[in-house]
């Protein structure tokens, strides 16, 4: 399949970017980072500059092929990341638009490299609990009822990936903030700290310049791990239940 | 913005159940006594201070959110895939401006008028005069411009709580397997009915007066 790509170019988070038209010879059983890779092989041969995207695991786990495709984050299949989106998805002649996340506190690295670290600091900043680690403990020494670990084990389904806060219309991070605050405070080893943890991630997650939620729901639609925003009512809830107690 | 939403919300049940009497037959006699026990009872007042208060903070709130989140967002994508949200999601601090511009003609009509105008008409009903809100109203409505603006405000704030009603309850935490979809299929309801109630008045008004 013959497929036209308009590609954001640009050289670091200084410089303006804008859209590069290349044309590739792309098969429907590749992953769109394989159909890239051809791109770049294509690139690198003319002496050009190869495409700068994230990736890892390329088996939907790790969170880092963050791009934008035909304004979709992680593009149009559902409950997919973009390493696991397979060209089927597109036909013969088809134009594809690729960007980077758009969201003042991803600032854009290079071409569709965008800098996430906003995402880590907003785990540092609670989303953990403080434990001795030591021995894995026994599977089933703290017995949790088999919907609350459902419950506790999709919210911890998130990759992380950003494309919560790349779809949403405000930029707000809400859905992540809200898995990662839930997935603790569904599980009796992460009741101790959720006071703090809740006050210190939604405190971190406006210092970092992300938006308010007002309830659009987008995030939930282009959330590759299908992250419901439940788990904002659950923060909010959490917050304000925080908010009417001292530190 | 939850909070101050939920009562504006509670707030224009009892400003449409009061204004309904205007459909009365008894050539306005329901309606302006109701006007004047509003514009006089203590208690009304003190609700009504209270309702100015939370109009004001709902929009300087709503517009400072709509800022900071436009601030957070930076620059558009060249495509916009069309997701399944709601325009109305996407357009509320817009609906809430065009809301408020709204207010401010409702308020130069009639509460401007009734503070500060003169040649007020006057009734009096059982020897207590008191000030013909009907007749104002109908002179008001029974022009083609004021209705049309009223009919389009109020089409304005059906989509505002569109939107709005179901959200209030997100923000707040209010989340449940079987009331959301409850309070989602009442919340467009009342987005329906309620500005179709207040739209029956100027329209009734305009094609029996007029
Ligand atoms: C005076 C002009 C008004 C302005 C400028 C305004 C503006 C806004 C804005 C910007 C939002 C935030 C969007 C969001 O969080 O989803 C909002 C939400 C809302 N508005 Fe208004 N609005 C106005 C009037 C009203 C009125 C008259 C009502 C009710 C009758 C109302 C009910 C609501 C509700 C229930 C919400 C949802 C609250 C939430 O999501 O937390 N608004 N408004
Ligand atoms: S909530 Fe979904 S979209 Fe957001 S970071 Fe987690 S996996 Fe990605
Ligand atoms: S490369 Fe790891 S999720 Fe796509």
């Amino acid at each position: 399949m013959k497929l036209k790509l308009k590609v954001w170019r640009q050289k670091n988070n200084q410089t303006k970017g804008s859209f590069e038209q290349h044309t590739v010879e792309a098969t429907e059983h590749m992953s769109f980072l394989e159909m890239l890779d051809v791109l770049n092989e294509q690139l690198i041969s003319e002496k050009k500059d190869p495409i700068a995207f994230e990736h890892d695991c390329r088996e939907g786990i790790c969170g880092t092929c963050s791009m934008v495709i035909n304004g979709q984050p992680h593009g149009p299949q559902k409950g997919t990341t973009t390493c696991q989106l397979h060209m089927r998805q597109f036909k013969d002649g088809d134009t594809i638009v690729i960007e980077p996340y758009r969201v003042n506190a991803f600032p854009i690295m290079k071409d569709l490299v965008v800098d996430r670290s906003a995402y880590d600091r907003i785990i540092q900043a609670g989303g953990y609990i403080s434990v001795n680690t030591g021995q894995a403990p026994d599977g089933n020494s703290i017995p949790i009822e088999k919907n609350t670990a459902l419950k506790a084990f999709g919210a911890a389904a998130c990759i992380g990936c950003g494309a919560c806060a790349a779809a949403c219309p405000n930029g707000s991070a809400m859905l992540f903030t809200s898995a990662k605050i839930s997935h603790l405070s569904h599980l009796p080893q992460g009741q101790v700290e959720q006071t703090k943890r809740v006050r210190g991630m939604v405190a971190q997650m406006d210092k970092e310049g992300f938006g308010f939620c007002s309830n659009i729901g987008a995030c939930e639609v282009e959330c590759p791990k299908e992250i419901s925003t439940e788990n904002i009512a659950l923060m909010n809830r959490e917050y304000l239940k925080a908010s009417l107690v001292s530190e | 913005m939850s909070l101050t939403g939920l009562f504006l919300i509670l707030f224009l049940i009892v400003h449409l159940t009061g204004n309904l009497q205007l459909l009365s037959d008894d050539g306005g006699e329901a309606f302006n006594i109701y006007t004047d026990f509003m514009s006089h009872n203590p208690l009304i007042q003190i609700i009504a201070k209270g309702n100015y208060i939370f109009i004001l903070s709902h929009a300087i709130l709503g517009i400072l959110l709509a800022l900071k989140n436009k601030k957070a967002k930076g620059s558009k994508y060249a495509v916009s895939a069309n997701n399944k949200s709601s325009w109305a999601s996407g357009n509320m601090a817009l609906l809430g401006t065009l809301i408020f511009a709204f207010l401010f003609m409702h308020m130069g009509h009639f509460w401007f008028q009734f503070k500060f105008g003169s040649e007020l008409p006057l009734v009096s009903y059982d020897g207590v005069e008191m000030i013909d809100a009907y007749t104002k109203v109908v002179s008001v409505m029974s022009q083609p411009l004021w209705m049309a603006l009223y009919i389009v405000g109020l089409a304005v704030l059906a989509f505002h709580l569109w939107h709005g009603f179901a959200s209030a309850f997100q923000t707040l935490g209010l989340r449940h397997k079987k009331y959301t979809p409850l309070i989602s299929v009442l919340g467009k309801a009342y987005a329906i009915i309620i500005p179709l109630g207040f739209a029956i008045l100027p329209l009734y008004i305009f094609f029996t007066q007029s």
